[in-house]
């Protein structure tokens, strides 16, 4: 292959690169507005409570500080693996991707541990219109951890047998995206639901 | 000879359907357009002069697309002018941005009166004092209560003439929607929930109404009429209702309530109080609070 | 026994033989649908087909090929969705006073549900993301899409919703709830049988595929143009499509909650839409018309560009007033998300918000009348050809001048309430969407016809087409606006004799009729043209003497599209090439393209086995189903070269080749 072959060549591979990544943006654009909805949904059936207990009644607030201190914390780890991929150093990105992963399973742990107290003492979707709300809410957030988990992992093993190729370095990218855009979705349901609903507003 | 045989065509077909149309529609009646109410009345005017102002816009495009499309046909080249490189012209969009926006102007200011003018939930000012009547959509039949008569019928009811009367309206089965063309717009009705129209005839008759949002398989019998009458004869279909001797207990309402279609005119002597209150509110609570139990439900929501 | 019948339940779900059709009207439909698929897959069997049909059709990631699928069943659906209109014209022709007609209530209200899903999510989407698969590209002067393996699917996924509404024909029974499925009577406790699933799942599978589309155009367009083509030299077509794009970005997410939120109240006993226990159906109408009416926009802003297309080469002009065009296209798609209210007014919100919402409709119409405006005047001074594409648009003009100005009124809330749900409503949004959409996607269809395959549809009978079709169109729903006007709701499988709707409805059967009569010409007019296919060919790839960048490419246009990829410095790129001689020029460049991949379809069929679980809560199925969705995708990233190159040197032979062929046929025409 001649030189300006090759050039060519990686322009093409650039421009390949550019257009998924902008691609991905407009998925996570669309995915906000998938939360928006749920969340206009929350704000309306926030006081449905048919009967039934309401937030201010339910929630844990340290516990759920607990929740979104492993979730951002994960964040924080999911960028320090982004750094170790710019530097090239794959034992660093397979080490802090597995701290993330390990911090995401503990906030999902945590969440479904909280749903399962919830159902247990009768408070399930099935209670009410604020209770279906909020589940599918919060669930909808947790079944996103849960495909980054999975997606986490699947990288984790194409970079430990691949290395950090051009196409590698390209997922994370997209995967550390995906992984922040979820943290800050948990900021907003940490306020508008469980704080909001702690304070009785 | 061939052309002018396709224009008398035309013509004739032309002259057939307009008589024809012309002829079908004076002997029927079109209730949005023969309204026999107040309320009806202003909506249908509402509705000609907005046609009104629409013509403004439909003229113009028409003779524009008959004569650009006769005049620059490709037959028609030596007569016509052809200007390839012709893009745009500043003054003319200019214009039809601002013409159209011009009348759409004028309809938001015609919109926003109206809409405030003839909200259905706005009391009508009268002399006389308002009749109230509560309207339960049931699967798939309609109950009138007269909460001040203690009186309630299916499928019918009356209202005296040139008097206002206020319809609450909710549902006790799926949503649907209470339209009565010749008096007024519609209203959904729906569970839970307390809708009213305002209205008042001007016009003696009977008036058919109809569900009008589909309500599952009884949607399209589920009919009603409103008749207008004078205050005499209102006030002896009242004192009929109130010797029927039939009356709508707790037991009777929730037999009623089973989805049935064919239902007849049938009327009630005696309504379980706070009927109607009871009916939206227990969409809203498990718990239904203790109501009066001296009225038929007077109580606004 | 009990302990059978829940492992039965646990297998099959809710299953059984006596979901088969119950009557002989279902039975017809039923065994039309499955005559119909024994006789493709018998024929394809007989001609030895399949390896063909899944190496160059159903694998291929190539957008043209692609948006030839979408077409072939979009025009499929076209047929069974005006089947059903015929059922109901008919039935609402006959069931007056002491008849009942033909059909049963539940399966009237069945066949209106149908209709609309059909029409709106099978036809109309059809044809419009089969249209862009075709055109966008290279009007662009791209290869391929974005994302060519997310565009097959999206194919699939959209093939997978359709699959599932016919399905219910011939197993359970579809939604009675109207196109869009209110509750609380879409709920399970008014909806017990499998209809509303149907719907649910149909559309909630075929709408994923329509948001992957969304985002792979929207990507197409900002990120894939020829070197030059600003987006201010972009065609119009491109620009409608990056504004009906855009809303599908903003507005299909809504629907995907919306469907969720039902689908969860009826499968798990959420409380959003119910009536009692603190859910809400009033939100349910909100939510579903957020997408709702943008949705009429994603349809008809992607008809705009076709009308904006047609309009300038029939009248060998370039359009008038392109910016105005964009800034209207920019003022629809705003707009288009402040109006959804106009829906429900009868709703019993307060004067104020009816009246917002009543005058942001009324606003949304400047747009679109400047648009209008600027057609004709694309016409004015032009050498106007009138081929049956702009002999669509006069139909078009006229049609949608008189729902639009239907719409205007229906905007003015106290206006409304006279007229809402009834068929004043029903005539004003066909003749916006038949009359706005679907004249465009047939306009489009003849118009782009020669470019795909090569040869041009018959002009005769295309022009017999346009006038059944037109004036049975007319005369279908004109009728419509005064039994509105007389009281005569949507939806209706009965009416008394009294009222004397009888006549005006036989009117609309007629006009049916006639419609019918005119999709037996056009299917008349594509088997005649493919008889008559070597008369018919288009030698020059050009042949309406064409302004954009795809009249560049022969016809039909080769798989790999451009030679060698255009460099833009015009609007009319090629019309300006055809005035400076430019556009005769042959070069030649390596080509990269997508490789075949059967994971789609893979992924197709398991999104149809998760629809089936979920509709017959065969939940292992369901669950297995989405596993195998997953796993397929991780297999597919692990493909590191989903791309093959093609050297210049094959590139040039293939040319040549196209060429002798090209000599041959015009042999064949002397």
């Amino acid at each position: 292959m001649s030189e300006t072959a090759q050039m060519i060549e990686q322009r093409r591979e650039h421009e390949a690169a550019e257009k998924t990544v902008f691609g991905f943006w407009v998925y996570l654009m669309t995915d906000c507005v998938l939360f928006a909805g749920l969340f206009a949904v929350f704000s309306v059936l926030r006081h449905n409570t048919y009967g039934g207990p309401n937030g201010h009644q339910l929630f844990d607030l340290p516990y759920t500080l607990g929740e979104t201190f492993a979730l951002l914390t994960s964040s924080f780890t999911c960028g320090l693996a982004m750094l170790a991929a710019q530097r090239r150093s794959k034992r660093a990105v397979l080490f802090w991707l597995g701290v993330t992963f390990l911090l995401g399973l503990t906030f999902l742990g945590m969440e479904l541990n909280e749903f399962h107290g919830l159902i247990r003492a009768g408070d399930s979707w099935r209670r009410s219109g604020f209770l279906s709300s909020f589940f599918v809410l919060v669930g909808t957030h947790g079944l996103h951890i849960t495909f980054g988990l999975l997606w986490m992992a699947v990288l984790g093993v194409y970079t430990w047998k691949k290395g950090l190729t051009d196409s590698i370095r390209k997922r994370l990218t997209l995967l550390s995206l995906f992984w922040h855009f979820l943290d800050v979705i948990w900021i907003f349901i940490f306020t508008i639901v469980y704080l909001y609903g702690s304070l009785n507003v | 000879m061939k052309k002018h045989l396709r224009v008398w065509l035309g013509v004739v077909i032309a002259a057939l359907v307009v008589g024809v149309s012309g002829w079908y529609l004076r002997l029927h009646t079109i209730p949005v357009l023969q309204p026999a109410g107040v309320i009806g009345d202003k909506e249908r005017n509402l509705l000609i002069f907005c046609s009104l102002l629409a013509v403004l816009i439909v003229v113009p495009v028409f003779t524009l697309l008959g004569v650009f499309a006769w005049k620059y046909r490709e037959g028609n080249q030596r007569y016509a002018k052809y200007s390839p490189e012709l893009t745009g012209n500043r003054m003319a969009e200019t214009i039809w941005w601002v013409v159209p926006g011009i009348i759409v102007a004028i309809i938001s200011v015609v919109t926003w009166q109206s809409t405030y003018a003839l909200d259905p939930f706005k009391q009508l000012s009268s002399a006389k004092p308002t009749l109230h009547v509560q309207v339960i959509a049931l699967d798939w039949k309609w109950l009138f209560i007269y909460p001040n008569q203690n009186i309630a019928s299916v499928n019918e009811a009356a209202i005296p003439l040139n008097q206002p009367v206020d319809f609450e309206i909710t549902s006790d089965a799926v949503m649907t929607s209470f339209w009565d063309p010749q008096l007024a717009g519609q209203m959904y009705a729906m569970p839970g929930m307390s809708a009213q129209q305002n209205l008042e005839a001007n016009k003696i008759g009977s008036f058919p109404g109809w569900a009008a949002n589909i309500s599952g398989s009884g949607f399209a019998r589920m009919t009603f009429t409103i008749r207008s009458m004078s205050k005499d004869n209102f006030a002896k279909w009242i004192g009929a209702a109130q010797h029927s001797g039939s009356k709508l207990t707790a037991a009777r309402y929730a037999a009623l309530a089973k989805p049935s279609t064919g239902n007849p005119v049938t009327y009630y002597s005696w309504v379980q109080p706070q009927l109607y209150n009871t009916t939206v509110l227990k969409y809203m609570t498990p718990k239904l609070p203790q109501l009066g139990k001296h009225t038929a439900g007077a109580t606004r929501l | 026994m009990i302990a059978i019948h829940q492992f039965a339940f646990a297998l099959l779900g809710k299953l059984s033989w006596s979901q088969l059709p119950q009557n002989n009207i279902e039975r017809g439909g039923a065994a039309a649908i499955v005559l119909g698929l024994l006789l493709v897959i018998g024929t394809i069997t007989y001609l030895k087909r399949w390896r063909w049909l899944w190496r160059e059709w159903l694998t291929t990631q190539d957008p043209k090929r692609i948006g030839v699928m979408y077409i072939v069943v979009a025009f499929v659906m076209l047929l069974r969705g005006g089947g059903d209109a015929a059922l109901l014209r008919t039935q609402q022709a006959l069931s007056v006073g002491s008849s009942s007609g033909i059909l049963s209530s539940n399966h009237f209200q069945q066949i209106v549900s149908a209709h609309g899903t059909i029409m709106i999510f099978f036809v109309a989407m059809g044809f419009m993301f089969g249209i862009i698969n075709l055109v966008l590209p290279l009007q662009l002067g791209a290869r391929d899409v974005a994302f060519p393996f997310m565009n097959a699917t999206s194919f699939w996924l959209f093939f997978v919703g359709m699959a599932l509404v016919n399905g219910s024909l011939v197993i359970g029974n579809f939604t009675a709830a109207g196109w869009l499925s209110y509750p609380p009577l879409s709920e399970l406790k008014f909806s017990p049988t499998v209809g509303v699933d149907y719907w649910i799942w149909a559309l909630q599978i075929a709408g994923v595929g329509s948001l992957l589309s969304g985002i792979n155009f929207l990507v197409t367009i900002l990120k894939m143009r020829a070197p030059g083509m600003t987006l201010m030299k972009m065609p119009m077509f491109a620009w409608s499509v990056l504004g009906s794009m855009s809303l599908v970005a903003f507005a299909f997410p809504m629907l995907t909650v919306t469907l969720a939120l039902l689908a969860l109240d009826r499968t798990i006993g959420t409380h959003f839409f119910t009536s009692g226990g603190g859910g809400n159906a009033m939100m349910y109408v909100n939510l579903i018309w957020a997408w709702g009416h943008p949705e009429v926009y994603i349809l008809v802003l992607p008809a705009f560009g076709v009308w904006s297309e047609v309009v300038a080469t029939f009248s060998r002009k370039h359009l008038f007033g392109y910016t105005s065009m964009v800034w209207a296209i920019a003022a629809i798609v705003l707009l288009s998300f402040t109006v959804w209210l106009h829906h429900f007014f009868t709703m019993g919100a307060g004067a104020d918000v009816n009246a917002f919402f009543g005058i942001m409709t009324a606003v949304i119409a400047v747009p679109t009348g400047v648009k209008i405006f600027n057609w004709l005047f694309t016409m004015y001074r032009g050498r106007i050809s009138f081929k049956t594409p702009m002999l669509w648009f006069i139909a078009f003009v006229v049609i949608f001048t008189i729902g639009g100005v239907a719409g205007v009124l229906m905007s003015v809330p106290a206006i409304d309430y006279q007229v809402h749900n009834s068929l004043f409503l029903v005539a004003h949004f066909h003749m916006m969407i038949v009359g706005g959409v679907v004249f465009a996607d047939f306009a489009a269809l003849t118009y782009w016809f020669p470019k795909i395959f090569g040869f041009r549809l018959h002009e005769g009978l295309g022009r017999l087409v346009y006038w059944f079709w037109g004036v049975g169109f007319i005369v279908a729903f004109v009728p419509l606006y005064i039994l509105g006007f007389m009281g005569a709701t949507r939806r209706l499988d009965h009416y008394s004799a009294s009222l004397g709707w009888q006549p005006l409805f036989i009117v609309a059967g007629v006009g049916v009729a006639l419609i019918g009569i005119g999709v037996a010409f056009q299917l008349l007019q594509l088997a005649l043209s493919i008889w008559q296919r070597n008369q018919r060919r288009d030698l020059t790839g050009d042949p309406w003497n064409g302004r954009t960048l795809e009249w560049a490419t022969p016809s039909p246009v080769p798989f790999y599209s451009f030679t060698k990829l255009p460099v833009v410095t015009d609007r009319d790129q090629f019309w300006a090439d055809k005035e400076s001689g430019k556009a005769t020029r042959q070069e030649y460049e390596d080509i990269v393209l997508p490789k075949n991949s059967s994971l789609s379809v893979v992924i197709g069929g398991l999104a149809f086995l998760f629809g089936a679980g979920m509709v017959w809560h065969i939940y292992w199925l369901a669950l297995l189903s989405l596993l195998g969705i997953v796993a397929t995708l991780i297999i597919r990233s692990m493909n590191d070269e989903p791309e093959y190159r093609m050297s210049a040197r094959t590139v040039e032979k293939l040319e040549h080749a196209r060429l002798r062929q090209l000599k041959e046929y015009e042999a064949y025409h002397q």
